[in-house]
């Protein structure tokens, strides 16, 4: 019972502060002007938007899972904060996980609320509306675990936040190819594959971040 | 060579032939003592020596890279991060901690005012002083309940007031059976059973 109400107090304290300090809306309003952008690149042809629309949306996803990168890991780690979690007996895994939980809370579901804003622009309705949706919900758990593995990897570093960008964009191609995948036809089975590779990133994240954050500390 | 652990949890805190070795260096080596319930150590030395290292290494923070220490269950460390949020309010930031260490509200303000802060309860902790944030670290470890206060120079920054109020929770902590290991070139102003001299060693060898 301990545990679960320690992390129950570090989520809640980490999806106050991010919803607080604005944080949240900065990959949001970052979504929006992404998808703002494409029909005035490349016309108001509503056959094309239609047709590309979706990938559009997914692309400006994974970009916007770039903004936040630098502020994951980073401050609480320099100010003591999950030292002092440890020193009160939680493993670093409880604190990846924790941190995946609140990063979530503060980047999925604004996210998918501006993918459905967005998708108007493009003129997605109907049957692809849902899908986009479905997609991405899917996929936005494990888009908050690779931010939370890289920004655990890259914390310390100079530069962490270009090389966050080169580390992230390479491991969610699979999480690209079958999110924008499940928009064309045969999209079920694109949106199993696509379920499966999250579940696979979400299992891994707590490992792999606490890993990184425990060999931060040595 | 063994790989060193700390394992074991007891109310005494007893290291045994520890030795740390960082970035290639041995910091210190076969440091053994005990410390028993209501008894403070001090850690002496140089700069560089190890000190901050062997309370990073007693809080559980470090694998020593030989020996082993048995501690108590619950431990509390004040270094040099103040871990709170600097744009919440003091008693709020507190708070947070208050809450996995079980503590509360009124733990919060008993802390406050050991540390002198009471007055500050509302200030964003970003508006402190040097000396402030000291006193904040310090009443977030007066929050916690632990038997083991790990404390890396406690007295920075403080005046001559707020040292006289650290030793006075420093003596109230070891009357209820509590143990303190303080680093510190500030004289603390209480007494110490035990101090511990940490000399800086002369020969360079690699990592084991």
């Amino acid at each position: 019972m301990f545990v679960i109400g320690s992390i129950a107090t570090i989520i809640w304290r980490d999806v106050r502060q991010s919803y607080a300090s604005g944080g949240t809306w900065l990959p949001v309003i970052f979504y929006l002007s992404a998808a703002t952008l494409f029909p005035f690149a490349v016309g108001p042809d509503r056959a094309l938007l239609l047709q590309t629309g979706g990938g559009i949306l997914w692309i400006a996803a994974l970009l916007a899972t770039l903004l936040p990168l630098d502020r994951l890991i980073q401050p609480d780690l320099d100010n003591g904060v999950y030292d002092q979690m440890i020193v009160r007996g939680l493993s670093d895994e409880m604190i990846a996980a924790a941190r995946l939980v609140s990063h979530w809370l503060s980047f999925g579901p604004p996210l998918l609320l501006a993918a459905f804003l967005a998708s108007g622009l493009m003129g997605l309705e109907g049957a692809a509306l849902g899908t986009l949706l479905a997609s991405l919900a899917i996929a936005t758990p494990a888009l908050a675990g690779l931010a939370v593995m890289i920004a655990a990897l890259t914390a310390g570093l100079k530069g962490a936040g270009a090389l966050g960008g080169l580390l992230l964009v390479p491991l969610a191609i699979p999480l690209l190819i079958f999110g924008a995948g499940s928009l064309s036809a045969h999209g079920n089975s694109a949106l199993l594959f696509l379920a499966a590779i999250s579940l696979l990133l979400v299992a891994i994240t707590p490992l792999a971040a606490g890993a990184a954050l425990s060999a931060n500390r040595e | 060579m063994n790989q060193g652990q700390s394992t074991g949890s007891s109310d005494r805190l007893v290291a045994e032939a520890l030795s740390c070795v960082r970035g290639g260096r041995i910091l210190f080596r076969d440091l053994t003592f005990a410390l028993e319930p209501g008894q403070a150590g001090l850690l002496a030395g140089p700069n560089g020596v190890g000190k901050s290292s062997l309370l990073r290494l007693i809080a559980g923070l470090l694998k020593p890279s030989t020996g082993s220490c048995i501690v108590p269950e619950t431990r509390a460390l004040c270094d040099d991060r103040l871990a709170l949020d600097e744009h919440l309010p003091l008693d709020q930031a507190l708070r947070f901690w208050a809450k996995l260490d079980g503590s509360d509200d009124a733990d919060v303000t008993a802390a406050m005012a050991r540390a002198g802060l009471s007055h500050l309860a509302e200030v964003p902790v970003r508006y402190f002083s040097t000396g402030q944030r000291q006193r904040a670290r310090l009443a977030r470890t007066y929050l916690t309940d632990a038997r083991l206060w790990l404390l890396d120079e406690p007295a920075n920054g403080l005046d001559t007031d707020s040292v006289a109020r650290l030793g006075t929770v420093l003596q109230d902590h070891l009357d209820n059976g509590g143990i303190i290991l303080a680093a510190s070139h500030i004289p603390l102003p209480i007494g110490f059973d035990l101090t511990l001299k940490l000399e800086p060693l002369e020969e360079l060898e690699a990592c084991l």
